[in-house]
């Protein structure tokens, strides 16, 4: 290696975690892959696909309606798979949690629902500018259908909350207030206990988009005091298609279903249709038996290697690469926030995100770039978009080297 | 009589064979980005502009007697290295051929990915844009 630092930090062993994931032995460009997309979708674990791979071979069938052998075998399976996720983020009861495909599943239906039953025109929902696409447009649609209005509370140069904007956005007339709990563009992890605290005092529901808290564990429901918490399974080692949407059972009570069919009902006829209790209420449809079973598989996973072992590897990953990354000239970093997860997101002077992540995937090197599905923002800060390098308890320090070395030879033939 | 875009692609593959390096070649795309004339100022509008998910691309068009004539801009440079191949290609060519045109040769250099539909960084709408425009000048005719 041209340029190696004398690293300044080191970081528990996680050998025994990168042997795990199998796709990281791969070769790619001709270099062994250096996996830094984290944030869009982490890797997948032998424990995962074994999971996938057990019920398929050994226990599927139809579940929730089978006498047989077999289908009570799924549905076990299948409702131990909820009750992982409850424990996951601490949710009072397993009817409270609803299998989504993913993130943006659950705020769609969350929208939905939630506008049919309680949304009329005047009323506000309060997003911020550093949402994801899919916390902004359901909202969008559900405004424009119910002649509500979408207000935005603004976010500072550092990528913070600006709390004060916020908080002179609520009103009476505020109805709902959804938030991110980490920014996938900026990796800023919000207060989103005392989001939901001031929502609270205009008696607002409140809505926290967890796909990028959800990787990194300890996620506790009834400590934040939310309404309803989403979050995707992909993310967090998981198989795609795969997610949870949490909501305090007296509030998904108060909703409608939002999609019809077998499952989600008690009695049929063509005059009029019960439905079925909670959480089935909100499962039309034969659900993804497999994704649950391999999402709890993944939160076992993170268990078994520690919430706080992965909490410090990637922490410290994050400094490292902040240290190094910070020393190539002309690099900007987006999004400084106190309080951090393992997303880096910079630009660097004279050069385009898109030509940099060009240049390193020759490298073997996996980033995003580009506008991260937060267009707003990247706008705000007139930036064309970012390179992203987020990090994953199975990265390394030298990995980091890797990246940065990446960057500075991009960097040289750019300019 | 210009040279037919076959021939032009065919001198392009062979000046790519000088850089077997994936580097070597994203060095001489660099080079050629920097080289593109760039887009006269008042025609680098919002009308004329691309949007990919990666990169910006303008693209302006000027009809002269039986051919066209392309100028573009992109901020991403091997984006706009390969938009200097394109026009390298298809300036000064029939609507005809521009519009019948398979453009195979970036394929051939090695470059295919980044004309993949996936990737949106706008060279794919902006081959098509070129080719519409082709197409008004021949309606037009």
């Amino acid at each position: 290696m041209a340029d190696t630092a004398t690293k300044s930090i080191s970081i528990p062993d996680n050998a025994s975690f990168i042997s795990d994931f199998p796709i990281l032995k791969r070769e790619v460009n001709g270099h062994k892959l250096v996996y830094l997309d984290n944030a869009a979708s982490a890797q997948k674990p032998k424990k995962v696909i074994q999971a996938i791979e057990d019920y398929y071979f050994n226990e599927h069938s139809n579940v929730h309606r089978g006498i047989h052998y077999l289908s009570q075998l799924a549905t076990d399976r299948y409702e131990a798979a909820r009750e992982r996720m409850r424990k996951f983020i601490n949710a009072e009861s397993t009817k409270e949690i609803i299998f989504t495909k993913g993130c943006t599943d659950g705020i769609n239906l969350v929208a939905a629902a939630f506008a049919k039953a309680h949304l009329n025109k005047g009323d506000e929902i309060v997003i911020t500018e550093m949402e994801h696409h899919s916390n902004i447009v359901p909202w969008q649609m559900a405004c424009a259908d119910k002649g509500a209005k979408l207000v935005v509370a603004r976010v500072d140069d550092r990528g913070m909350i600006d709390m004060a904007d916020l908080k002179s956005k609520l009103s009476d007339r505020t109805k709902l207030v959804s938030v991110v709990h980490i920014s996938n563009a900026l990796g800023t992890i919000n207060p989103v206990k005392e989001i939901v605290a001031e929502a609270k005092k205009f008696n607002a529901y409140t809505l926290i988009d967890g796909a990028q808290a959800a990787p990194h564990g300890g996620i506790d429901v009834q400590d934040i005091g939310c309404d309803f918490y989403v979050f995707s399974g992909h993310k967090m080692y998981g198989p795609t298609g795969s997610g949870i949407l949490y909501g305090k059972e007296s509030v998904l009570e108060d909703m409608p279903p939002y999609q019809g069919g077998g499952e989600m009902i008690k009695t049929v006829t063509f005059e009029k249709t019960t439905y079925n209790e909670l959480p089935f209420k909100y499962e039309a449809g034969t659900p993804n038996m497999a994704a649950a079973i391999g999402l709890a598989a993944a939160a076992d996973f993170m268990d078994d290697f520690g919430i706080d072992k992965i909490a410090e590897i990637e922490n410290k990953l994050l400094a490292y690469a902040t240290e190094r990354l910070s020393q190539i000239e002309g690099l900007r970093i987006i999004g400084t926030a106190d309080s951090k997860t393992s997303v880096l997101s910079f630009v660097v002077d004279g050069t385009h995100p898109s030509d940099i992540g060009s240049i390193i995937d020759k490298l073997g090197i996996a980033v995003r770039t580009g506008h991260h599905c937060t267009q707003p923002l990247m706008d705000k800060y007139g930036l064309p978009g970012t390179c992203r390098a987020s990090f994953a308890a199975y990265n390394t320090l030298e990995e980091v080297d890797l990246l940065t070395n990446g960057v500075k030879r991009a960097v040289k033939m750019l300019r | 009589m210009a040279e037919s875009i076959q021939e032009r692609e065919q001198e392009i593959i062979e000046e790519f064979e000088f850089f077997p390096e994936w580097m070597e070649k994203y060095e001489h795309l660099i080079e050629l980005g920097k080289s593109l004339p760039l887009i006269d100022e008042q025609y680098k509008t919002e009308d004329n502009l691309i949007k990919g998910c990666q990169s910006r691309v303008w693209l302006h068009a000027d009809r002269e007697d039986d051919s066209i004539k392309y100028s573009a801009d992109s901020d991403a440079i091997i984006t706009k290295g390969i938009i200097a191949l394109m026009i390298r290609v298809l300036n000064d060519q029939k609507p005809d051929d521009i519009i019948n045109a398979d453009l195979d040769f970036i394929n051939k250099i090695g470059l295919k990915e980044h004309l993949s539909p996936t990737r949106s960084n706008g060279l794919v709408s902006m081959v098509k844009q070129m080719k519409f425009y082709a197409l008004a000048h021949q309606a037009k005719q």
